[in-house]
């Protein structure tokens, strides 16, 4: 009894020595990290020129700053319109092309090679493809003279002064880049799906929709929340192609400015004050956010 | 029992491999360092065994470190050093020695603020730094100059030995840029940049029926007349400049207070009477909002474009202004320069001295050859077609009328470029203009393409400076 005990013991000590690599990693590189910041948030902290301004214990003053000046519900707002906009279609595009690719009756030719095209944009750099759509869709740019050579419009319409084309543009990079990633995902969710509830179903005679919402959705649930979640946390971080495509700016207006892109205007000045503040905020909307729809759409999974 | 020593030999040999994944870098690293450390060892050396000889004839190499630290962002400097400093000997892309010090290369591309970044890591820990890692020299630009020459970072050059008769025949807006707020020159540039404005002599002759410099001149020498002109030249189917931003310098070098006043962020007349001017030439059509250097703003370069005129310094013209490709004006020798409304600068490179530098009296030589030695000087105007910081040389090549530019149709410019210069008053800078510029800029775009009111803008402006330099206030 005893020895056998013992060796119940040691092998769980090799559990721990496997655990232990990924342990340290996490904790070198994202559990001191976090408390630095909420630690650093605390301070006045930043670079006037060449001259060290604090480290002052200020309280929860940068928080207070943050929220007084009220701009950071404008970016927030911004950030959220740009991830809806950007998800809606993707999630369409990705349910419809991962039924199609993964409906067995369809036999579509060509299935490899169409997933590896819709795959391609995302390798793209976010730069290079911001810079793409920046030369595409500039006042004297290519887009713009084939509009008005078809006789579209009179003049250049400058797609990045406007508010909704910028954002729409935006949105739809984002769109193009990952559908193909969720797209990949889905299907790999419905292929996991018992074949003979499909077969059944067309025994009994079920249109393809019906297939699509009773059988496919119900069943796809778990995945659906895990693409929703990391979309979301992936949509609250935004910034390379707003960034780029707008100079840093976010223009007009500061309508296309994100979250991150006002964490990185802070860091100009390595003001890590505020910065980690509103590092913070973001950390517990984060939270917040994927929090709920794991709430919303994870009671259900259990139903299911 | 076996099995467990097979795994741990296993476990052992995939760490040992890890590590010596990692490891090799190290390795590299300590190598390279190595190889540093027995350069500098055999340098020293060399610089031992000579000491005696030297010490003989002269004692003045006795205060010198044996590395001379030179930080800077682009190959510029280097090959002016290369080219015409006496002694300076190329040892590769990144090394050089001038008899026995090393001079060392440290080059940061400034994109990103990457090579200020650097340089303000560095110069923070230039106290605690070994003799030999200090940086001596480095090289700043007009738009960030104040945030280093006004710290005690930057040596002043009167420290260094360098006397006002020295530099006598420097034009003051290039001395103005890095005296600092208690009125002490702290750094030199054998370059100046002032700024002319280059009109299409075609268009020129479609909307104001001549060509000619001086008539020119008469259309565009004040603002009035400048905006005046725009509509004749928008009635013929031109813009007057390419975007506003073509005239932000030309305003904004002619201030008369600065950016920023005890802590209080201050907008100039001047500047305002920018966005008043550019405000209208954008309704009216006769102007554009691109950034500069976009697909957008390069358009007028060509005639196609149907621009009428650009503002900048001799190097936009030069090189910029796309004069090597078939079709543009440059090319067909197509533009004209004359003074425009105001004098203003572009551009430039200053050498400062950085506190605790163990090569004094080298740093001194650098500066007084490659800024005030006439016979430098002048080789670098022929070399390297560079407008150099001293107005006797510039005045003389003015003069010569066996100087013409190609680009400019057959005109000597200099002439032009040195009245403009003369006059120019930079004593309103501060440390906050290279943000200040860049955010005004930004934010009036959206005033001027009527995302918003001035008010708004204005908003918007204070609000990204104040992110800038949390320090101020509005």
């Amino acid at each position: 009894m005893r020895k056998s005990k013992g060796k119940v013991v040691r092998y769980n000590k090799w559990g721990y020595i496997f655990l232990l690599p990924f342990i340290l990693v996490y904790v070198v590189f994202q559990l001191i990290p976090l408390v630095n910041t909420i630690y650093n948030s605390f301070f006045e902290n930043y670079m006037s020129g060449l001259t060290q301004i604090g480290p002052n214990f200020v309280g929860l003053e940068n928080y207070k700053k943050l929220f007084s000046e009220g701009d950071i519900w404008v970016y927030a707002k911004n950030t959220m319109v740009l991830w809806i906009m950007c998800f809606i279609p993707q999630i369409i595009l990705s349910l419809l092309l991962g039924a199609w690719f993964s409906d067995v009756r369809l036999k579509l030719k060509g299935a490899r090679f169409f997933k590896t095209v819709i795959y391609l944009p995302n390798l793209i750099m976010a730069s290079a493809f911001s810079m793409l759509f920046f030369t595409l869709f500039s006042d004297g740019g290519p887009i713009n003279s084939l509009l008005m050579q078809i006789g579209f419009i009179d003049e250049p319409y400058k797609f990045l002064s406007n508010t909704g084309s910028a954002r729409g543009l935006i949105a739809l990079m984002n769109c193009l880049m990952w559908f193909g990633n969720t797209t990949i995902l889905l299907m790999a969710g419905m292929m996991g799906i018992d074949t003979s509830l499909f077969e059944a179903a067309e025994v009994d005679g079920a249109t393809s929709a019906q297939v699509f919402f009773r059988i496919t959705l119900p069943l796809l649930r778990p995945i659906l929340v895990y693409v929703v979640i990391t979309s979301l946390i992936g949509g609250l971080q935004l910034f390379d192609v707003p960034q780029i495509l707008t100079n840093g700016t976010g223009d007009p207006m500061r309508s296309t400015m994100t979250l991150i892109m006002f964490l990185n205007k802070h860091l100009y000045s390595k003001n890590y004050g505020m910065a980690g503040a509103l590092s913070v905020i973001l950390f517990i909307i984060t939270g917040i956010l994927s929090l709920i729809v794991f709430k919303v759409t994870g009671n259900d999974k259990r139903k299911g | 029992m076996k099995k467990k020593i097979v795994s741990a030999i296993l476990c052992t040999a995939m760490a040992v491999t890890m590590m010596a994944g990692c490891g090799n870098n190290t390795s590299t690293n300590a190598a390279a360092d190595k190889g540093a450390a027995a350069e500098d060892g055999a340098a020293a050396d060399t610089a031992a065994e000579e000491t005696p000889a030297a010490d003989e004839s002269a004692d003045a190499s006795s205060d010198e470190g044996s590395v001379l630290n030179i930080y800077c962002w682009n190959e510029e400097f280097k090959s002016r050093i290369t080219d015409h400093y006496p002694d300076y000997t190329e040892v590769d892309a990144t090394t050089g020695t001038i008899g026995d010090v090393t001079v060392k290369w440290n080059i940061t591309p400034n994109d990103d603020n990457a090579y200020q970044n650097n340089l303000d890591a560095t110069l923070l820990k230039q106290a605690d730094a070994a003799a030999d890692d200090k940086i001596d020299i480095f090289l700043v630009e007009a738009d960030y100059a104040l945030k280093y020459v006004d710290t005690e970072y930057t040596m002043a050059v009167s420290d260094l030995g360098i006397t006002d008769d020295d530099l006598a025949n420097q034009y003051q807006y290039t001395k103005d840029i890095v005296t600092d707020s208690n009125g002490v020159l702290k750094g030199v540039s054998w370059q100046g940049c002032p700024g002319v404005m280059f009109y299409s002599r075609e268009a020129a002759k479609e909307i104001l029926g001549t060509d000619d410099p001086a008539e020119v001149q008469t259309y565009v020498d004040t603002w009035d007349k400048f905006n005046q002109t725009a509509a004749l030249a928008y009635a013929a189917g031109y813009q007057m400049t390419s975007s506003v931003n073509d005239t932000y310098r030309v305003y904004s070098n002619n201030v008369t207070s600065k950016w920023v006043e005890d802590g209080k962020i201050n907008i100039d007349d001047n500047i305002m009477q920018w966005v008043e001017d550019s405000k209208e030439l954008v309704d009216a059509g006769e102007t554009g909002t691109h950034e500069l250097w976009s697909d957008d703003w390069s358009k007028g370069f060509y005639p196609e474009g149907k621009v009428f005129c650009y503002f900048g310094p001799a190097w936009l013209v030069n090189f910029s202004m796309a004069a090597d490709t078939e079709g543009s004006i440059g090319n067909q020798g197509g533009w004209g320069a004359t003074e425009g409304p105001q004098g203003f600068f572009w551009g430039g490179t200053w050498i400062c001295a950085a506190a605790g530098t163990d090569n004094a009296s080298l740093v001194k030589d650098i500066m007084l050859q490659m800024t005030t030695n006439e016979d430098i000087m002048k080789e670098i105007v022929v070399d390297d077609d560079d407008f150099v910081n001293n107005k006797p040389v510039m005045e003389a090549m003015a003069e010569d009328t066996s100087y013409s530019s190609q680009i400019l149709g057959g005109q000597n410019p200099l002439g032009i470029y040195c009245a403009g210069v003369e006059n120019l008053d930079l004593s309103n800078l501060s440390a906050y203009d290279q943000g200040c510029n860049e955010e005004f800029q930004n934010a009036m775009k959206n005033y001027f393409e009527g995302s918003t009111d001035l008010d708004g803008a204005l908003d918007l402006f204070y609000k990204a400076v104040v992110e800038k330099y949390p320090e101020l206030t509005y």
